[in-house]
């Protein structure tokens, strides 16, 4: 620093175009002659885009049934009214039978869905451990505060899974018959119950705890299922690589939905004869009906869905581009009129200089 | 976060602690010291070193006195954090926002993890606290800086002084000082270099002053021969305790002996301030440390709140009614939703803890708390802390602007308030000091009138208007040469002056431009006062040959007895007049680099005459019979008789001591027997003088070139170099006598007697001398007229001597008027002849006065009022006090910007209302209501007719008792100036006494209203705390923004009370600066600080703010719409990391940079077009409709952004956090696109602040959601963001509810665009449309200096706003083409042409430039259609400067004037009306015309009429 009070202009300001705010700068000015490209453009872009969203939106196939059971609706109103006031629930099926008249075009995703079903609900939101999850086996052990009252049984023991996701898990279950010709047999169309969970919560998030002599039972020992389950976790399935913490049905359940009506992925038709999708004929779907909604008024469904890139089906997209798109196009227009009398106006003015 | 720079403070020297803040309040009401040097009892300390005996401060223990250490710090290492703390929760905020993330702990309600909540609380404390602790460590550092400053302290051990540092000395030490340097503490003056005891100081870093002061030794110890011995001091003083009264000091100092002596003012060495012009001084410590004055009158910084902010804070109360309105709507809904879910034993419902279910109530009380914390975003917690990062930007950049820099003082714009940048831009009201504000405050001779005759210095006039062109002064001595034969008479003096002249100003000629002079004289600081511009006077010839001749005579006569009577009554008086100018002051003189020093010989006595006997033996031959023989003896004791005796004149026998006096030879040999010297500077030997006039003069002129004057007010100094033009200079003064230099008389020593210094209520200062020549004793009286002329001897108008006094006196009191209608300042000069009774008489009663105790004051200022009668009136004297460069330019955009200015000035009124004219605060054409009133109820009157006459308008209606005349020639003008409504507002001038009358409770409001209705108000003769009560007035009664600025002590007051305090960091100096809380060079920064930076920072913060509140009520809205569909269980589906840190991290930064560097005009165009300031005045981009447009706009937005991903995943298998990060992404495009459209210029820091705003949300989004599988419960994101960005639907999504979100807002604002533009738009469109014309007046705009080619560009310019509806104000509707007729003597008697409407100006200009600039003249050939009103202003003004000046010449308007004057003493006071069209039409003609070239866009209108009344003279 070779300034002093003496030297020339010691305290006059560094003249940068930064310092003196003299950076370049881009001047937008907002008016009907700029907007009126902007508006165009956009809206035919989103026109084109809704064109395309709302085509494939609508090849995609949806077969959905509503098996809640509420009285009227076919067999299923049996065993929700068996399960009226009993807990545990007895078991029950019934069945839901369709007719393909054509080819149901695959991949087919077997979802199902249950609306008025709060799992956005902050207290149940939070009432999980996933640690525990993790298979950390201290966490195993003392579940979190969160978890309460799903925390500790009534014994004491530790609850694993603990928390009120865990506890309400989603536990009808269903299989899928095919009767190729009318009057035949009912051949069981395989679903495919892997790979319905997210990869990483199937193999990094959830975790079985370490097996204790070869044994998940006993890596569970001195732990609790949670109240609503008949089973414990270990039992829940007879695959090993599906049981415990890392069953898939489970690890989809956890994973709580956004909204109070939501699907969660059931399985995918995805073997044999049905990779390509489900062939024509009738089909029966075999329901375990173990899970009561009708008592808070919820709803449950079963959905056969194709999938395309966009995922399943939902014309809202296109829908919502297109007229957007519209708008766009029609304020553009609203934009050429105000940019023309303006124009005018400006023209007239300069005549007048 | 804050221990690291905590750390910092370490080098703070040891022993810090050990001075552990001993702050207790001593007993008593005095203070007593001692000295250190007295061996404390008991304790003797041999082995302590030097350092060690410094600390070991008043061993006594009983005293514990503060010692020298500054210490501004408010924190020490230890008690930063919990004082830091302790300050931070005083903001309400800090404490909401604690109190929320308190909330967060309890668990039945908390949202978030308990810690993370804490985070952003802890965040903003943080860097609150960390810039709390850089600023303390700055000041530490300077504090540090200042306490290790050395100094010379005496020490026991040593014996001798040796140096210390400032914060080692302590009350009771002794400490010697030398020239320049600066006090240490307030000491006590005991001992001084110079023989009289006397030290200058100047005490500019105190109260600006730059002046120097005298202070003197205590009494009694000035007898000291040898130097002073602090050992031998065993004296003790009492004084007061410590208080910040700068101008008070009282004490006594108890000698050994039981004498006791008192202590004053003028015996205190402040703190601060330095000693000049004195060798070396001694002093004891009396107050140290935070115990000076200087530092209790120290009071920090002070904290205002911006009118923006206030505002802004109560919508934050909106959003807390509105985040209450949310939370109570939520907790009811969930109440519901549990009671409804009850019973149903639904899975989803989760009971208590112990399995009970909860009740509806308490789950909504829950929820009500919950709902709290999780919507705590609406208030905006980063607001606070980004207002202040904004602000200081802002700050940043004002400073940093070149064009607000100042190349003469070399400095720049200081902002010192750093959180009222934006309130620069909503002024309504400015009120502006006069003098050093709107004016240099440097005196510059002009005129004077000695014995009745006027003497015009009309090359002086020449001269200063050279200065005006700064830099062209290679030319500037040839017309100055060549000007002074056209007066015709040259004598040989004139001519060798001529040369000197040139040489003089050729010294300074070799500095360079002007501002380098100036810088140079600022430099050399030892010099107050004296920039080339007010040394160098050119003399009027006919003046200076009257003074040469007096000169001759008198050299000539000397030896004769009455050597005055030689010369005629007239040169008499021009003798006198210059002596008077020259020795009637305080002024110092000095040569440079050197302390002053007395090496010649003094009186042995002390003056001035302190006793009887001291009179007596002046006074009597005695002294001179040791010298001279001549005389004869003189009975001592018949002193009182002999009058007549004294008249006796010395003989010219001391050739001898006078050459040797001469020669400059320092004689310290003649000091120690005083009186030899005695009749030291009596006539030079003529026969000497008269051989070698070259010689003398050359001489002379060295010694002129080396002397500086030192003065207390710039008029002083004024006076005496004028007086050194013509050749009457001051060679030296000294306590007891003061050296002129002549030509041929050679040094003139007169005998100082007395010097009754100037005071404000008797506003005239004498000083009595003993004549060298006719050994008389004269009284020189310099004061305001007003006071003068009352004092003068009444003069019978029966002899013929009395009538030409009488004469004398009457035309005098012409001229006096005459210049202060020109603007100057006018000073009297009278003197008396004492006879040696009367004198005697005199001083007997005033040594009583002087030695009396209890009323001293009041008895020195009868004794001088006593002395300060039966004058004659010498002559007169006009100094003229220069406008700033480009006051008027910056005045007349401050008024287009809708400014309404208020010159609040101590001056008196007409010397006022000319500086109004001059900075075109009065127009011409308009009219002035004149308030002067001598009682309330005459005040009241004249404010109800005031009232009465603004309301009807018409100025035919008011009744005008005293000017039957001036009504008439009004009665035409009035209606055609009422009929247009852009202007007819009057000006109101007012008095001080009126004022004070005004400022009465019950006439406030009448006085605010008519205030209100005019144009501009002018508030003369005002003081201090006037000032600051008009500011408290109109700020709080009108509720509007003000401005106060000002330079001087004076307006500190004003200052400190407006909203906005501006000082002018100029001559005066720092105090006004200090309580400012902007400080600019010159006035005319005012313009580009308010128009541009103001509207900048205005528009820059409202808009960052309602981008605030936009930003978290679309993102609280987001949460809110989603308890619709989570039975309001204060659930969120935006991860709870996004939600605390989106806010601070993610979509802060783009917002911060628009904040900073978002221009939304130009600030060319601003500074053109000076209206668009008033955008900022009526707060049209921040008022409440706006705020709730805007909040509108942000529910709107976040409905889009929460409905259409709604149902974009209605029914899909996605899970809650997906989803949410879908919608913060979402969230964060909007804000980005939402700020896109509000940002005006897109600099690269703009896109990449945009780009890393999604930069680092994705980053930090995909890291967190890496990072680890089970942390961060409940939200769980593992790979939520990596799924996410896998899916197309994702961006489409994105992409769709982000446009449809802007869809309205970018709508409207292109059709408001297009349909409805602001003014704000419009301004931005002319950049658009011509952004290459304004590059070339770019640079120069600011400068003040608009060159020529200026014209052109702004015309064009506005011709083309004119096209717009920005062209309210009609502005230029001319052509050049019109200019013929206007000259045609029809065309000016028909006052409905509109061609009249030409600025004959530039007119006259262009005429001979249209040649040269024929592409300049195009632009203007369009002729715009002018306003109706504009076509009809013109004429009015036209035949109004016609009618005035065909009324009256200049005289006769000057005695109207009077008669003004004349009516406010008959009690009623008077409502004036005129327009000053024609009075300063010759000034004018003068004073512009050279400075044409240079026209300013916006003057063109306010010339017009002056410029009107030129040409229709002209052409008639």
């Amino acid at each position: 620093m070779t300034w002093s009070a003496t030297a020339r202009g010691a305290h006059q300001p560094d003249n940068t175009a930064f310092t003196q705010q003299r950076l370049p700068a881009w001047q937008p000015l907002l008016s009907a002659g700029i907007a009126l490209p902007l508006f165009f453009c956009a809206g035919l872009a989103f026109i084109g885009l809704g064109l395309g969203l709302y085509y494939s939106s609508n090849g995609i196939k949806e077969l959905e049934y509503d098996y809640t059971g509420n009285p009227g609706t076919g067999n299923c109103s049996v065993c929700a009214q068996a399960g009226q006031g009993r807990a545990p629930p007895p078991s029950c099926s019934c069945a839901w039978c369709f007719a393909l008249p054509e080819l149901f075009q695959g991949p087919v995703y077997l979802y199902y869905e249950l609306s008025n079903f709060y799992q956005n609900n902050r207290r149940y939101g939070v009432s999980r451990d996933d640690a525990q999850l993790s298979g950390l086996p201290s966490a195993l052990h003392h579940p979190v505060n969160e978890c309460a009252p799903y925390q500790l049984s009534a014994a004491g023991l530790p609850i694993a899974p603990c928390g009120a996701i865990a506890n309400s898990l989603f536990n009808d279950s269903f299989s899928l018959w095919h009767q190729r010709q009318p009057g035949g047999p009912y051949v069981e169309v395989p679903l495919d119950r892997t790979g319905i969970a997210w990869w990483t919560d199937y193999h990094v998030k959830f975790r079985n705890p370490p097996l204790v002599n070869g044994s998940l039972a006993l890596a569970f020992q001195g732990t609790a299922p949670p109240p609503n389950w008949p089973r414990p976790v270990y039992d829940l399935s007879s695959d090993p690589n599906n049981t415990g913490f890392i069953n898939q049905d489970f690890v989809v359940w956890m994973r709580t939905a956004a909204l109070p009506t939501f699907r969660k992925l059931y399985a995918r038709i995805r073997q044999g004869n049905y990779s390509a999708g489900l062939p024509r004929g009738a089909y029966c779907v075999n329901i375990i009906y173990n899970y009561p909604v009708r008592a808070f008024g919820g709803h449950k469904r079963l959905i056969f869905s194709s999938i395309s890139w966009m995922g399943g089906k939902n014309p809202f997209l296109g829908i919502a581009y297109l007229v957007v798109g519209s708008l766009c196009i029609l304020t553009g227009f609203v934009m050429l009129v105000v940019y023309i009398r303006y124009q005018d106006q400006n023209d007239e003015d300069e005549d007048e200089q | 976060m804050e221990r690291e720079p905590a750390a910092a403070e370490e080098p703070a020297p040891p022993g810090r602690r050990w001075r552990w803040r001993r702050r207790r309040r001593r007993e008593g009401r005095k203070r007593t010291v001692r000295s250190n040097l007295m061996p404390p009892p008991g304790a003797e300390d041999t082995a302590a070193g030097a350092a060690k005996g410094a600390r070991r401060r008043q061993c006594g223990g009983a005293q514990h006195l503060a010692d020298n250490r500054l210490k501004t710090t408010k924190y020490t290492l230890l008690s930063f954090l919990p004082k830091n703390l302790f300050e931070q929760f005083h903001r309400v905020a800090n404490v909401y926002f604690v109190f929320i993330a308190m909330l967060n702990f309890v668990p039945a309600v908390n949202a978030f993890q308990p810690g993370l909540t804490l985070a952003p609380v802890l965040f903003i404390l943080a860097v609150t606290a960390f810039k709390d602790l850089w600023e303390d460590y700055s000041r530490h550092r300077s504090d540090h800086e200042i306490n290790h400053l050395g100094c010379l302290v005496f020490s026991r051990e040593k014996k001798q002084y040796v140096n210390r540092f400032w914060k080692e000395i302590h009350v009771g030490d002794f400490v010697r000082l030398r020239c320049n340097e600066i006090i240490p503490a307030d000491i006590l003056l005991l001992s001084s270099s110079d023989p009289d005891g006397l030290c200058h100081i100047e005490t500019a870093n105190l109260d600006g002053e730059t002046n120097l002061k005298r202070r003197q030794v205590v009494r009694g110890f000035s007898e000291h021969v040898s130097e002073f011995n602090p050992l031998t001091f065993t004296s003790v003083i009492e004084c007061e305790k410590p208080n910040n009264d700068l101008t008070r000091f009282r004490g006594c100092i108890i000698h050994d002996n039981g004498k006791k002596a008192g202590l004053y003012k003028e015996n205190l060495l402040l703190r601060g301030c330095t000693i000049r012009n004195t060798e070396a001084v001694v002093g004891i410590v009396i107050y140290a440390g935070h115990e000076t004055k200087a530092l209790l009158n120290n009071s920090g910084p002070r904290y205002k709140r911006s009118q923006l902010e206030r505002q802004m804070n109560c919508d934050v109360l909106w959003c807390v009614l509105l985040l209450v309105f949310m939370s109570l709507f939520s907790a009811i809904g969930h109440g519901l939703w549990v009671w409804r879910y009850k019973e149903k034993k639904s899975l989803f419902d989760v009971p208590e803890s112990d399995g009970s279910s909860l009740s509806p109530v308490t789950a909504a009380v829950y929820s009500f708390l919950t709902m709290i914390i999780v919507l705590q975003v609406l208030i905006p917690i980063s607001l606070y802390v980004s207002i202040e990062i904004v602000k200081v930007c802002q700050v940043y950049f004002i400073n940093q602007d070149v064009e607000l820099y100042d190349e003469e003082t070399d400095s720049q714009l200081q902002c010192r308030a750093l959180n009222i940048t934006e309130d620069l831009g909503q002024i309504q009201y400015i009120f502006s000091d006069k003098t050093g504000t709107l004016t240099e405050n440097k005196m510059v001779f002009r005129r004077c009138t000695v014995s009745g005759i006027e003497y015009s210095h009309d090359a002086n006039a020449r001269r200063l208007a050279k200065y005006q062109e700064a830099d062209s002064e290679e030319e500037e001595m040839v017309p100055r040469g060549s000007s002074l034969p056209q007066r015709g008479s040259i004598g040989s003096h004139q001519s060798v002056h001529i040369m000197h002249r040139i040489q003089s100003t050729k010294t300074h000629r070799r500095t360079g431009s002007r501002a380098e002079a100036k810088r140079a004289s600022m430099l050399s600081k030892h010099t107050a006062f004296s920039s080339p511009m007010e040394k160098d006077i050119a003399p009027d010839p006919k003046l200076f040959e009257k003074v040469s001749e007096c000169d001759r005579c008198l050299a000539v006569a000397r030896h004769q007895e009455h050597p005055l009577a030689h010369l005629s009554p007239e040169l008499s008086d021009v003798f006198d007049f210059f002596i008077a100018l020259t020795i009637c002051n305080t002024v110092v003189v000095t040569s440079p680099d050197q302390p002053r020093q007395k090496v010649r010989g003094r009186f042995e006595l002390k003056s001035p005459v302190k006793t009887i006997e001291d009179f007596l033996r002046r006074f009597t031959p005695s002294r001179l019979t040791s010298g001279s023989s001549s005389i004869g003896s003189l009975a001592t004791k018949s002193t009182h008789k002999s009058g007549s005796s004294f008249l006796s004149t010395l003989s010219n026998n001391s050739t001898l001591l006078r050459l040797e006096e001469r020669l400059g030879q320092p004689t310290p040999a003649i000091t120690s027997n005083g009186y030899s010297s005695g009749a030291e500077g009596w006539s030079p030997e003529p026969a000497a003088r008269e051989q070698e006039p070259e010689r003398e003069l050359e001489q002379a002129q060295e010694q002129e070139q080396e002397l500086r004057y030192e003065a207390e007010s710039p008029d002083e100094a004024a006076l005496v170099y004028a007086a050194r033009a013509y050749n009457c200079a001051l060679a030296d003064r000294l306590h007891d006598q003061v050296s002129v230099e002549l030509p041929h008389l050679g040094r003139l020593t007169f005998e100082l007697l007395h010097t009754l210094g100037f005071d404000s209520i008797r506003k005239r200062m004498s000083v009595v001398i003993r004549h060298p020549l006719t050994d008389e004793i004269y009284v020189y009286t310099k004061g305001a007229d007003s006071v003068i002329m009352d004092l003068l001897l009444p003069c019978s108008s029966d002899d013929a001597r009395g009538r030409h006094q009488k004469k004398i006196q009457s035309m005098t009191q012409n001229y006096l008027n005459l210049y202060a209608v020109e603007g100057l300042r006018t000073l009297c000069i009278a003197k008396r002849v004492l006879s040696k009774e009367e004198y005697a008489c005199w001083l007997q009663s005033h040594l009583e006065a002087e030695s009396s105790l209890d009323n001293r004051e009041e008895l020195l200022f009868q004794s001088a009022i006593r002395l300060e009668t039966n004058l004659h009136l010498l002559g007169a004297t006009g100094i003229e006090d220069r406008l700033q460069d480009g006051v008027p330019e910056t005045i007349t955009k401050l008024r287009q910007a809708g400014l309404q200015i208020w010159v609040l000035t101590g001056d008196k009124q007409e010397t006022a209302i000319n500086i109004a004219y001059a900075c075109k605060l009065l127009d011409h054409d308009e009219d002035i209501i004149t308030l002067n009133a001598e009682s309330r109820e005459a005040c009241a009157a004249l404010l109800d007719q005031c009232l009465h006459y603004v309301r009807s308008t018409s100025p035919c209606s008011t009744p005008e008792k005293t000017m039957d005349n001036m009504s008439v020639g009004f009665s035409p003008l009035g209606a055609p100036s009422t009929s247009t409504t852009s202007d007819p507002s009057p000006s109101l001038v007012i008095d001080g006494r009126s004022l004070a009358y005004a400022l009465e409770k019950n006439l406030e409001d009448k006085f605010l209203f008519l205030a209100k209705q005019c144009r501009s108000v002018l508030c003369c003769r005002s003081t201090p705390l006037q000032k600051s009560m008009v500011v408290k007035l109109v700020r709080s009664k009108l509720k509007a923004m003000t401005l106060a600025i000002g330079d001087g002590a004076n307006d500190v007051s004003m200052i400190q009370v407006a909203d906005v305090g501006v000082g002018i960091s100029g001559q005066e100096g720092m105090q006004a600066v200090m309580a400012s809380d902007f400080a600019v060079p010159r006035f005319r920064y005012l313009q580009r600080l308010l128009i541009v930076h103001g509207h900048w920072c205005y528009s820059r913060l409202a808009n960052m703010v309602l981008y605030f509140f936009y930003k978290n009520t679309m993102f609280v809205g987001l949460l809110f719409w989603f308890q619709f569909y989570c039975g309001f269980s204060a659930s969120t589906m935006i991860d709870q990391w996004y939600l605390i840190l989106f806010n601070l991290l993610f979509s802060s930064l783009p917002q911060l940079v628009t904040g900073v560097l978002d221009k939304d005009v130009p600030a060319y165009v601003l500074l053109t077009e000076p209206q668009l300031y008033r955008s900022g005045q009526h707060m049209e981009e921040y008022r409440p409709r706006t705020f709730w447009l805007n909040m509108a706009d942000a529910a709107f937005q976040s409905l889009v952004c929460f409905f259409v991903p709604y149902l974009a995943y209605y029914d899909s298998d996605t899970d809650v956090f997906t989803w949410g990060t879908l919608i913060t992404a979402i969230a964060l495009f909007t804000f980005l696109l939402h700020l896109g459209i509000e940002t005006k210029t897109w600099t690269w820091l703009n896109w990449t602040a945009c780009g890393l705003s999604i930069l680092l949300f994705f980053t930090v989004a995909l890291i967190y959601n890496a990072s680890c599988a089970t942390c961060y419960p409940p939200s769980n994101p593992y790979w939520t963001m990596q799924i996410l960005m896998g899916d197309p639907m994702f961006y489409l999504t994105c992409l769709l509810t982000s446009v449809t979100a802007l869809l309205p807002r970018l709508f409207f604002k292109a059709l408001q665009g297009s349909l409805f533009p602001t003014q704000l738009q419009l301004g931005r469109q002319f950049t658009k449309k011509s952004p290459k014309k304004f590059n070339a007046p770019k640079e120069t705009f600011a400068q003040g200096h608009l060159p020529g080619e200026m014209r052109t560009e702004p015309a064009e310019q506005k011709s083309v706003s004119t096209s717009g509806p920005l062209s309210q104000d009609c502005t230029l509707p001319v052509s050049w083409h019109t200019q013929q007729p206007s000259c045609s003597p029809e065309a000016s008697g028909e006052p409905s042409t509109v061609d009249m409407g030409v600025p004959l100006r530039e007119d006259t200009l262009l005429a001979g430039l249209s040649s040269q600039t024929p592409g300049s003249s195009m632009p203007e050939e369009a002729v715009l259609e002018g306003c109706p009103g504009d076509s009809k202003r013109k004429p009015t003004s036209t035949s109004r400067t016609t009618l005035l000046s065909s009324i009256f010449n200049l005289p006769t308007f000057s005695s109207l004037n009077w008669i003004s004057s004349l009516s406010l003493v008959s009690r009623l006071g008077s409502v004036l009306q005129f327009s000053r069209g024609s009075l300063q039409m010759d000034k004018q003609d003068s004073e512009f015309l050279p400075s044409a070239p240079q026209p300013e866009q916006d003057l063109k209108r306010a010339d017009h009429g002056l410029l009107l009344g030129a040409s229709s003279r002209d052409c008639s």
